[in-house]
């Protein structure tokens, strides 16, 4: 039952041959046999088998179900839930209980998805590893001394071990791509403005996005395809209806230009095993049809360093809120100003403090014209710089991330190496490209760690990612791979499905 | 040979808008409601709330900008200021920048002398909450914040408080003929902030200026600034630097106190606002806003004043929407030959009866009144008759007309039947008749008063004073 993907369980659930209860109990009983992977922050167990029972009853009824009927899945703790705590990770939400709920909670359960509870994540979504946290870092399902990933290593972890079949995620930089290629799953982040962020705690405003994890390219179609869509709540969020997700899957790949920026790959920071699997998936996507052409993003090296003025810079503005005045935890003072900085000092983690600090520093009025001002400039420059590469062709196809999951605690010393990990996924993010990473191979180990292959696309033109996305995973089968201790088909073979 | 100052003054007036709801939420908006009763999750600045801006408050905004000629922007945009206050929900204000949606216009402050005053941008922002401070706590009341509110900066074209409190008053005029605010000073839907500086007198450029505070109402905000003045004066005087800085004043000891100098002022770390796209406003909607602008007070006073209504009278008419439209229907039934009667009767009669109470209250309408005026103008009822008539209107007692023919008010105006009255008034009084001969020319207001009585108020009191100097001029038989 946990391996399978959500469109086929929801297609089980219409047509009765089971339950949305019985899919709930062996998702619940799959997340109690894995408590060591440290994935979900609240549970919510009850309301999950009650929501679930009423499924199963209207269905009786006769009632018309929606396309996630019956589907478990579990919400980064970034998106707000009422009366469900939602944390962003963070000391500082402690006993917040929201009293709305975010529209993704909304639209999912409107579809029919199922919420088992909140996961896992780097404080406010601030991190690449799952270790900016108050508790237990999340464990890579394929080996427990690796980090999943982050900041969505909760979701990307908990789809890998099959605990549910798909989570959402939240991307600044690459917090939905980097965990799903450390975790041999499926993240995908559309276009900016394609999915509301109302309800979805804001770490850096201009770069947040919200999208879905999930173990097959067609389940990530068919959540996008729900979340997708004009937002009252959202002044960022366009009008326009999205188009038809779930078909583009099944265009295939037969002429579809790919892009391959060549000089990038020249790096040595990157793992040769990444390398490697990248250039098979490149030869998949070629036998598949596809023209791979050469491409030149000229301003990809300040890609980094502009990412981090600019998510720095709002984050110091968004983190403004919490002064402890009129939600989540507070530190008692002698003086208003007292309790603020003990607030924000016991509740922000270290990785948040620095953010914070750093995004102070670059709104300076003596300094944003060579900080804030400068990077907004080159921004500019990156987005030209994708769409003169549009131009020669369809998508842009990247490793996913430089190297492999890495040994956990390993770069807490250095921060700058972290944030060098994000050298392939910010560029999407600064462009607002909608960008998907899918499982392409595994290195040869022990551990055997998997390998994300990243696809971008022009705005707007989630279509196209998806097609080259479902054309890969048509001729592989590296998507169907489960981590050790887990139920379903573990295959490290690249084969047919 | 001491230098003399002239002082330069510049205001910055925030004037909330009166809309449904907030600027960037659904939240209902509503001034004087109990604490925290208006209120979202946008308004207490949750995590995962979002800014939608309100199409009213926009709109409201544009009609400003057009009414006093400000250069509304295609593209705008709002930014957020940073600033630590517990009033302050997010930890920033969003508000506009460096982009404001409106630059350049001017208003003209009435009077014998009118002084144009340039207005340098016109921005839309949102409000903060209020701090309530009680013995030992203080609260915090989040039904204002994030109500939207015009912040409306001048040029330091103003040179005394008297001027600018009544560029104010001018400015609330508009504010209030186009509908968009109560702009109330007391209620805090008006407020102002004052910066003042003192130069010498011909000298072109500014000296050092210190902003005041928060001022709530007209008659502080001049005594605030006229002590400005005097402080600054006499630092000057005495050879001292003026240091900038913001002041508070003190309302109930009519002092200012320094809140901060400049060397503590806070660095907002502007941020064009990511959650919000650029404002765009088209030609289009500047001249759809601009079709549904009422006639202007100033448009109104000039015209009022083509047709003989005096100064003051029609700055008074011109200041609220509501007794200028009822100004305006009282035209409509007297004709505009009759405009400077109908303004005094107005004022002089209708105001005085309604003892500050808006004009909606008044039990005559315009139509009565017109129809009165018209009485009066006509000579057929005295001025003294129809103030009898306009206290029995009043009452209720019916028209004008009616209560004229009922209680036998019309004046006479046949000569014979005056003179006779004349000729039994001066046969009472044969001292007093020599006296006014002689030249005690005050006698002949009692004369009069004396034949308009006899003839039961009823004679026409320019025939009475035309007849009885006839009769005082003849000799005496």
């Amino acid at each position: 039952m946990t391996s399978h993907d959500a469109r086929v369980l929801a297609a089980a659930v219409k047509d009765g041959s089971t339950t949305a209860s019985a899919i709930i109990d062996a998702h619940l009983t799959a997340i109690d046999a894995l408590p060591h992977l440290h994935a979900w922050i609240t549970r919510v167990d009850g309301a999950a088998r009650e929501h679930a029972s009423g499924l199963d009853a209207a269905r009786r009824r006769g009632e018309v179900l929606g396309p996630l009927a019956g589907v478990p899945m579990g919400l980064k703790d970034m998106f707000v839930t009422r009366g469900i705590a939602t944390t962003a990770g963070s000391r500082m939400l402690t006993g917040w209980l929201p009293p709305y709920d975010g529209e993704h909670a909304t639209r999912l359960r409107e579809a029919g998805a199922v919420l088992l509870g909140k996961l896992s994540l780097d404080e406010f979504g601030m991190g690449s590893s799952n270790e900016n946290v108050p508790g237990e870092a999340v464990r890579n399902p394929w080996a427990a001394d690796r980090t999943a990933g982050g900041s969505s290593g909760g979701p990307a972890a908990a789809v890998a071990a099959r605990m549910i079949p798909f989570a959402l995620g939240t991307d600044t930089g690459g917090s939905i791509r980097q965990p799903a290629a450390m975790c041999g799953v499926v993240g995908m982040k559309p276009s900016y403005g394609r999915v509301t962020r109302s309800g979805m705690i804001a770490f850096a405003s201009s770069l947040d996005h919200a999208g879905p994890i999930t173990r097959s390219v067609r389940d990530a179609a068919l959540v996008l395809g729900v979340l997708a869509g004009p937002s009252d709540g959202d002044a960022t969020c366009v009008a326009e209806a999205p188009g038809d997700f779930v078909g583009a899957c099944e265009r295939g790949a037969a002429g579809l230009r790919i892009g391959v920026h060549k000089s990038a790959l020249d790096d040595d920071a990157i793992d040769p095993e990444v390398r490697r699997a990248f250039t098979e998936a490149l030869a998949v996507l070629d036998g598949a049809g596809a023209v791979l052409v050469d491409i030149e993003l000229p301003h990809a090296a300040l890609a980094v360093a502009t990412y981090y003025v600019i998510c720095t810079a709002e984050a110091s503005s968004n983190l403004a809120r919490f002064d402890g005045i009129r939600y989540g935890m507070r530190e008692p003072g002698s003086t208003m100003t007292a309790s603020l900085e003990a607030t924000r000092t016991a509740g922000f983690g270290a990785e948040v403090r620095r953010r914070i600090l750093l995004g102070t520093y670059v709104l300076r009025e003596n300094g944003r014209g060579a900080y804030y001002d400068r990077a907004t400039r080159v921004r500019r420059l990156i987005a030209d710089d994708y769409d003169r590469a549009f131009a020669h062709c369809d998508v842009i196809a990247t490793p996913t991330a430089p190297q492999p999951a890495f040994v956990r605690r390993d770069r807490d010393a250095d921060p700058l190496a972290m944030y060098l990990g994000d050298v392939f996924t910010v560029g999407a993010n600064l462009a607002g490209l909608p960008a998907i990473s899918i499982p392409c191979g595994f290195t040869a180990g022990p551990p055997r760690l998997p390998i994300g292959l990243q696809i971008v696309g022009p705005h707007w033109r989630e279509d196209v990612v998806l097609a080259a996305a479902a054309a890969h995973e048509d001729a592989t089968a590296w998507h169907r791979a489960a981590p050790p201790g887990t139920v379903g088909e573990t295959s490290f073979g690249r084969g047919s499905s | 040979m001491a230098v003399q100052y002239e002082s330069v003054i510049g205001l910055e007036v925030h004037c909330q808008l009166e809309t449904a709801s907030k600027l960037f939420s659904a939240c209902p908006l509503e001034i004087g409601a109990a604490p925290n009763t208006r209120t979202d999750a946008w308004s207490w600045g949750l995590p995962g709330t979002l800014p939608v801006p309100n199409k009213a408050a926009i709109e409201s905004a544009i009609a400003l900008a057009v009414a006093i000629g400000c250069t509304v922007h295609r593209r705008s945009r709002f930014a957020r200021k940073h600033y630590v206050y517990p009033d302050l929900p997010k930890g920033y204000q969003i508000t506009q920048g460096d982009q404001p949606y409106a630059t350049g216009g001017a208003l003209e402050i009435p009077g014998d002398a009118p002084h144009r005053v340039r207005v340098q941008r016109i921005h839309l922002e949102e409000d903060a909450g209020k701090n309530v401070h009680a013995a030992s706590t203080s609260g915090v009341d989040y039904n204002r914040a994030g109500a939207p509110l015009l912040e409306i900066v001048s040029e330091p074209d103003l040179r005394s408080a008297d001027q600018a409190a009544a560029y104010m008053r001018e400015l609330r005029t508009i504010v209030r003929a186009l509908g968009i605010s109560h702009a109330n000073m007391e209620e805090g839907t008006l407020r102002c902030d004052a910066n003042v500086s003192l130069r010498p007198v011909g000298a072109d450029t500014l000296g050092v200026r210190c902003e005041i505070k928060n001022v709530n109402s007209f008659r502080f905000l001049a005594r605030a600034i006229e002590a400005e003045i005097l402080r600054q004066t006499d630092l000057l005087a005495r050879g001292e630097p003026v240091l900038r800085c913001t002041l508070g004043y003190d309302h109930d000891r009519d002092r200012l106190f320094v809140m901060r100098h400049k060397e503590d002022a806070a660095d907002y770390r502007w941020l064009p606002d990511p959650d919000l796209p650029p404002l765009v406003i088209d030609d289009a909607w500047v001249d759809a806003v601009r079709e549904t602008l009422p006639l202007l007070p100033a448009a109104r006073r000039a015209h009022w004043r083509g047709l003989g209504v005096a100064v003051a009278d029609a700055s008074l008419l011109a200041a609220e929407r509501d007794l200028a439209d009822y100004f305006d229907a009282l035209l409509d039934a007297v004709g505009p030959a009759r405009a400077r009667r109908a303004s005094s009767w107005l004022v002089t009669e209708v105001l005085g009866r309604l003892h500050a109470l808006p004009i909606a209250s008044c039990p005559v309408g315009p139509k009565m009144l017109g129809e009165l005026v018209v009485l009066v103008d006509d000579d057929i009822v005295s001025g003294r008759a129809a103030k009898e008539v306009l206290d029995r209107c009043w009452a209720g007692e019916g028209s004008p007309l009616a209560i004229v023919d009922a209680r036998g008010l019309r004046q006479t105006s046949d000569t014979a039947a005056i003179d006779a009255i004349v000729a039994a008034v001066l046969a009472e009084h044969p001292r007093q008749v020599a006296m006014l001969r002689a030249g005690k020319a005050n006698l002949r207001g009692f004369f009069v008063g004396q034949i308009i009585r006899t003839s039961g108020g009823q004679a026409n009191p320019r025939l009475v004073g035309e007849r009885l100097d006839a009769a005082i001029g003849e000799e005496p038989s």
